[in-house]
């Protein structure tokens, strides 16, 4: 076995005296596709944003190809190659979508590629080529997300964290997001997918993890938490047709 | 007289748009009305007193020298007074720009002198010129033509240049920014400098006026600074710069239409009108896209 991409280990986190991760470990291997899955307030923004670091873990080690990237600043680890859409898009609404993606390539731009990297995203998101030079702000809430996935994948990363991607979208929109996410895996990209929305994340995905109350309660293959995800819904009298928002 | 108002007019919100454009920039990024900003006009006045009285140099030197100053400074205090405490409370920036602003003002009034230097200015701005009938002071076509440029040279470097969009989305979104791995201390240090060169600049004309510094200085441009952001709006840079000119259109009508007996009160008539923005416009004329996230 090769050491995995990303490695968390034990990650306490806290807002002031809140304690939010009480010791969560999980790994990501290079060319996965792995889902972080939970509530809302499980702790899944809060392992993400203690990954990229924007916030200081209290314990915990957390390790990006063979380097120890905790507690270092939020923009020397993006250089690393760990980009990350955030949660609620966090599109600059004032620049350009021509500006949001230039700074999207600020951790690795290089002048040569720049150009091409362009017509990649074009090709991936038509939309963002006709609304090259409107403000981000005034783009709708699918074609902000585009955006936002288009900007962090600017700088090339290594590995693609998406914190809840499909929040707030339209149906077709959020069907758009999951197709994109699998497209973007087939060609070749490693990425940690944060969702509500466990069902639709596990169509998709190699592995999951489970959070529940800041803490891993589950991790396996897509396969073993379906079954888990299932026998929920039959105890719970849902049936396939119910999102499972609440996994167990 | 109707062009000598205008000219009045535009070369006063000149000054005061330069004024509020370099408290806006600081604001926007770090969310701090850095009080301190007064100091670096009266630090470049020190500038220009000292590289020509003590060193001699000539006019134009002295300018740059006096420029030089406040942007050293403004820089000195970011990375010195206000990055230790950036990431603690509001609160904690504010008390600290107090004290910079106090620190500073003892500072030269135990190393130079509690009382006013004179301060030599190039011949220019003294003399007269007369258009089209009206006589103006050199000086208020020199402002005019110097805010003008560095409002193009600014909106150049906000548009065109990398590090200008890194510092629009700061002020917009700053943790977001920095997760694009643009550096916190980049666009930080940057407002900080761009701040200092604004503050620098009017102080030559500050200064130009009166031809003299002294420790307090800096009180009254940090006050019309504030006052014009109040006014034309915290959240952009534009805001700051249609405040400028608002105030200074107010302040000139205030001074036509008072009577003799009440000019003296102009000052507190532009503070009734601030109070009057407060409760009614708080956002100011400019509504901008700034969000009032913290740095953190
Ligand atoms: N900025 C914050 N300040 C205080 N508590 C927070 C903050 N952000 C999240 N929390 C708390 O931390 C816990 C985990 O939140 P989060 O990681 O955002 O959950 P998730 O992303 O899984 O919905 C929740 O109990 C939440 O209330
Ligand atoms: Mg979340």
């Amino acid at each position: 076995m090769t050491m995995p991409m990303l490695t968390v280990e034990n990650l306490m986190a806290s807002y002031g005296v809140v304690r939010a991760l009480h010791g969560v470990s999980l790994e990501v291997n290079e060319g996965e596709l792995v889902a972080l899955l939970g509530v809302n307030g499980a702790g899944k923004s809060t392992t993400l944003k203690s990954i990229t670091g924007i916030l200081r873990p209290v314990k915990g080690s957390i390790t990006f190809l063979g380097t120890e990237i905790t507690n270092r600043k939020p923009e020397w680890i993006v250089k690393q190659g760990l980009s990350l859409v955030p949660e609620g898009r966090e599109i600059f609404g004032s620049l350009t979508v021509e500006e949001n993606l230039r700074l999207g390539a600020f951790a690795s731009y290089q002048r040569d590629r720049y150009k091409a990297d362009l017509k990649e995203i074009f090709e991936l998101f038509p939309i963002l080529e006709e609304r090259f030079s409107q403000p981000g702000g005034l783009l709708s809430g699918g074609e902000q997300q585009m955006l936002a996935i288009a900007r962090a994948m600017m700088a090339h990363p290594k590995l693609l964290m998406l914190d809840e991607p499909s929040l707030g979208l339209s149906p077709a929109m959020t069907d758009g997001i999951f197709v994109l996410i699998k497209r973007l895996r087939e060609m070749g990209s490693t990425i940690l997918l944060v969702e509500q929305n466990a069902e639709r994340a596990l169509e998709i995905v190699d592995r999951a993890y489970l959070l529940a109350n800041g803490e891993v309660d589950f991790a396996g293959t897509a396969e073993d938490l379906k079954r888990k995800v299932d026998i929920a819904s039959v105890y719970f009298g849902g049936d396939d047709a119910a999102p499972c928002e609440v996994p167990l | 007289m109707d062009l000598e108002f205008l000219i009045n007019t535009l070369s006063l919100g000149s000054l005061y748009a330069l004024l509020a454009l370099g408290l806006v920039l600081v604001y926007g990024i770090l969310k701090l009305v850095n009080f301190a900003y007064g100091e670096y006009i009266m630090i470049a006045g020190y500038g220009l007193y000292f590289s020509a009285t003590v060193l001699h140099m000539p006019w134009w030197a002295t300018m740059i020298f006096g420029v030089a100053a406040a942007v050293l400074t403004s820089y000195l205090t970011e990375l010195a007074a206000f990055r230790p405490v950036r990431n603690k409370s509001a609160n904690a920036l504010i008390v600290t720009s107090f004290a910079v602003s106090i620190f500073l003002q003892n500072a030269v009034l135990i190393l130079v002198s509690p009382r006013a230097r004179a301060v030599q200015l190039p011949p220019i701005f003294s003399q007269t010129v007369n258009i089209a009938g009206a006589t103006t002071p050199v000086r208020n076509l020199l402002i005019i033509g110097t805010t003008i440029t560095v409002l193009i040279l600014l909106s150049l470097l906000m548009k065109k240049t990398v590090l200008g969009m890194a510092m629009r989305a700061a002020a917009d979104k700053f943790t977001t920014t920095r997760l694009m791995g643009v550096p916190a201390n980049l666009v930080i240090s940057a407002a900080f400098i761009i701040s200092g060169l604004l503050a620098g600049i009017a102080s030559i004309f500050w200064i130009g006026r009166s031809a003299s510094v002294d420790p307090v200085t800096g009180a009254a441009p940090l006050l019309i600074a504030f006052i014009a952001t109040v006014m034309g709006g915290m959240h952009s840079p534009t805001g700051a710069v249609v405040g400028g000119f608002v105030y200074g259109l107010l302040f000139n009508v205030l001074s036509i239409t008072l009577p003799a007996s009440m000019i003296s009160y102009r000052d507190a008539f532009m503070f009734v009108i601030v109070v009057l923005f407060l409760l009614f416009r708080p956002e100011g004329i400019i509504k901008g896209g700034y969000t009032e996230e913290r740095v953190g």
